[in-house]
């Protein structure tokens, strides 16, 4: 029985420990140098028993019970976990295209290498995750200008039973009270033009009322997470996150996900979602503490995405010229009617480049009222035909 | 509501069906499950070819939509840019045993009026710098062109009243929709490879295209490998594949073709891929190093004897076919659309309907 895992986050890790502890022999494919994923980058030391750890693998494609890694190289499966993590959604407004503005997620990254990039810097967007980003950036010896929510906490209080239930995620809190003084909620950063970033009032659909300016030579932007979820095409989604059974199983029979690419809910949720898709792959009945631990994770996870929910006023910030997909340069005034995804992006090219649609398609179907069809990429990372020539002769 | 004609399908014959129908003061409405050009039409490379056909009935209506793309496509009441370009074909072959064949299909061609210019391998790679020198014949066709399907297409359905709904049935008087009813006055199926459902035996046959990223001016014609007409004229329903090369005004490469019956079974299996990678790297050794990005798919409507179904159904008065154009649809559009709306409203047709019509051999199910 062979259970591989794509993705060494704290999903990844704990599903291929758990498979392999239930028996399974375990392959654990990395597209990372080290295991840890976003979270952990660089601070996990992973090694376990029965659990093969491929790093720098990137995997494409997932056909029948083969999963297709860059070289090429092929790796077969009994079982398959998803655990391919999230990225950040930017929304577009005037300058986002232009130097100094990067995802929040890209500045973690890179302060978590002991980078630093600017001297005085704005993190804005929506959800938690933007507390950490700009406590490392602190951290670092940035000056943090400001700290910008779009939603307004208030919405929390609609959510007594998700915070009852996680006491301990607002115990969290705490480790950010370095930056929480600069926190300035219903507010966002709706343009920015060399060092001039226009700082706006929102209101609840996060319309500009009023609006100042502030000097930062860095924003960063972060305003949610689009799961990563290409190497299943087919599976079922909601609002583009896998859809999963209590075992963790997609709509794809021995095609298990795990953490964020089935709804953004922190690494302690992740992990248990882990744990319980590592015993359903092996076979095995999943530890009901882990079971618990999801129920309760799952609550948190929906109140953030009711909290923290992209306002439709967004498209308000943008002018007609400014861009939409950066790849293809293509505009908001370049935005065609239309009634498909398909089409818009035929008759528009939106969406249409090297990022083939990953940070503009849903801005762009949002921007057009076109229904966002969850992108279907069948190839997840681009690969020189020089490698696809040589794949194996017949796939086993 | 009683239109004229309702057109059923969105795609480019569809569109190029109602177009055809409302210049000739129909009152015409085209409904479609999802919007214009969603499925087969988008599926494509928006190719307008002579190059690929033998002499006969599919190359006279090729020969008559040539004609009549350019003035579809710069009509000014259909504004939009429709990308049309007409960059020429090179077909060419790359073995010894290729290269009669190569020679006598184009002789063929020229005899039926067909601008098919034998040129020599230098020649060839003035024309496409990247050709794999080691060819051994090349044809150029100066007549061979490309659009982009979906912008043509929605170009065609200006000012046509559109309906976004799946029609279940239809009795050629009227069709019944998931929004209700429609009493017209005949109906038109194009709904390509899903036409087998209005009673016209047409299957599914699987093709891939394969994107890279952009590498503009790098390849500047359509050129493919001469076993590529033998690939579109069989039946087998095993995988085949012939290589087919070129860019788009993005400055992206288009690789195909692959060929497969295998129902509308949509997903990408590994070795379409390596087998058109092989045979794009022998036309162009240069693509080697080329990432592909993305990979999209479709089904080509295709009728037991590979010719379009265009004409009336013998069976049921007022319904109307146009479908069965297997890879060619975008090429043999708007003659299909003028032919029917000839034959629809009792003027002299186009070209000769009769080897299109619905009650040939093997056709009506």
């Amino acid at each position: 029985m062979r259970v591989v895992v794509v993705g060494a986050g704290p999903a990844g890790m704990a599903a291929a420990r758990t498979a392999a502890d239930a028996g399974a022999e375990v392959v654990m494919v990395d597209a990372e140098p080290d295991a840890g994923g976003q979270f952990l980058r660089g601070r996990a030391r992973f090694s376990h028993p029965g659990v093969t750890h491929l790093k720098n693998a990137e995997a494409w494609l997932v056909e029948n019970r083969t999963l297709h890694l860059r070289g090429p190289q092929q790796v077969h499966f009994d079982a398959l976990v998803i655990a391919t993590g999230a990225y950040d959604r930017p929304l577009p407004f005037p300058g986002w295209d232009g130097p100094g503005v990067i995802t929040a997620g890209a500045a973690q990254a890179l302060a978590k290498q002991g980078v630093t990039l600017a001297e005085r810097v704005i993190v804005a967007g929506t959800g938690p995750f933007l507390l950490p980003v700009a406590t490392a950036l602190k951290d670092l010896g940035a000056t943090l200008v400001g700290v910008y929510e779009a939603s307004s906490p208030t919405r929390w209080l609609r959510e007594p039973k998700a915070v009852l239930a996680n006491r301990h995620k607002i115990a969290e809190l705490a480790r950010y009270r370095n930056v929480l003084t600069h926190l300035e909620t219903r507010t966002a950063v709706i343009a920015k033009h060399g060092s001039r970033v226009t700082v706006a009032k929102l209101d609840r659909n996060w319309r500009p009322i009023s609006h100042r300016t502030e000097h930062a030579d860095l924003v960063c932007i972060g305003h949610g997470f689009l799961p990563r979820t290409d190497l299943v095409p087919n599976a079922k989604r909601t609002n583009d996150f896998l859809d999963v059974d209590e075992r963790q199983q997609t709509s794809i029979a021995n095609i298990y996900a795990a953490g964020e690419v089935t709804g953004i809910g922190g690494a302690d949720l992740a992990e248990a979602e882990g744990v319980i898709a590592g015993a359903a792959a092996a076979q095995q009945e999943p530890p009901p503490q882990a079971l618990a631990a999801v129920r309760k994770g799952r609550l948190f996870a929906q109140a953030l995405a009711r909290v923290h929910a992209v306002q439709p006023g967004w498209r308000t910030w943008l002018n007609p010229d400014t861009t939409v997909c950066r790849c293809e340069r293509v505009s908001l005034a370049d935005l065609t009617e239309a009634t498909t995804m398909r089409e818009l992006k035929l008759t528009s090219r939106v969406a249409l480049g090297r990022c083939q649609g990953r940070i503009c398609a849903r801005n762009a179907a949002e921007l057009t009222g076109v229904p966002f069809d969850g992108q279907r990429r069948v190839i997840a990372v681009p690969i020189p035909l020089g490698e696809l020539a040589r794949l194996p002769e017949e796939d086993s | 509501m009683h239109p004229d004609v309702v057109v059923v399908g969105a795609g480019i014959i569809g569109a190029a069906c109602a177009q055809a129908l409302s210049a000739r003061g129909l009152d015409v409405v085209v409904i479609d499950r999802s919007g214009p050009a969603s499925g087969t039409s988008a599926a494509g490379e928006g190719n307008v070819l002579v190059s690929d056909k033998e002499p006969g009935p599919e190359l006279d209506l090729a020969r008559a939509s040539r004609d009549l793309w350019p003035a579809l496509a710069l009509d000014a009441e259909l504004a939009r840019d429709v990308e049309w370009e007409e960059k020429g074909g090179l077909v060419v072959a790359t073995t010894p045993d290729a290269s009669a064949p190569l020679r006598a299909f184009a002789a063929k061609q020229r005899a039926a009026g067909i601008d098919a210019c034998e040129i020599t391998a230098e020649e060839a790679l003035a024309h496409e710098p990247h050709l794999n020198p080691e060819i051994t014949a090349a044809v150029h066709y100066l007549q061979d062109a490309q659009l982009n399907p979906v912008k043509a297409t929605v170009a065609l359905l200006r000012g046509i009243r559109f309906i976004a709904a799946e029609v279940s049935t239809t009795d050629g008087r009227s069709v019944t929709t998931s929004d209700g009813v429609i009493s017209c006055g005949a109906v038109v199926n194009a709904t390509g490879p899903w036409a087998r459902n209005f009673g016209v035996n047409v299957l599914p046959r699987r093709g891939v295209v394969l994107v890279t990223t952009p590498i503009p001016g790098t390849i500047r014609h359509k050129v493919y490998d001469a076993d590529y007409v033998g690939a579109v004229a069989s039946g087998d329903a095993d995988l085949q594949t012939s290589g087919v090369v070129e860019s788009t005004q993005a400055g992206t490469v288009l690789i195909g073709s692959s060929r497969q019956r295998k129902g509308f079974d949509d997903a990408i299996e590994s070795k379409v891929l390596k087998a058109l990678a092989l045979k794009a790297i022998a036309l162009f050794p240069m693509l080697a190093g080329v990432p592909v990005m993305r990979a999209y798919g479709g089904f080509r409507p295709y009728a037991p004897d590979h010719l379009p179904i265009i004409g009336p159904d013998p069976r049921v008065p007022g319904l109307w076919h146009a479908t069965g154009h297997e890879g060619a649809g975008v090429g043999l559009a708007p003659a299909t659309g003028r032919l029917l709306a000839d034959l629809l409203t009792g003027g002299t047709p186009l070209v000769d309907p009769h080897p299109f019509r619905v009650d040939r051999q093997g056709v009506m199910v």
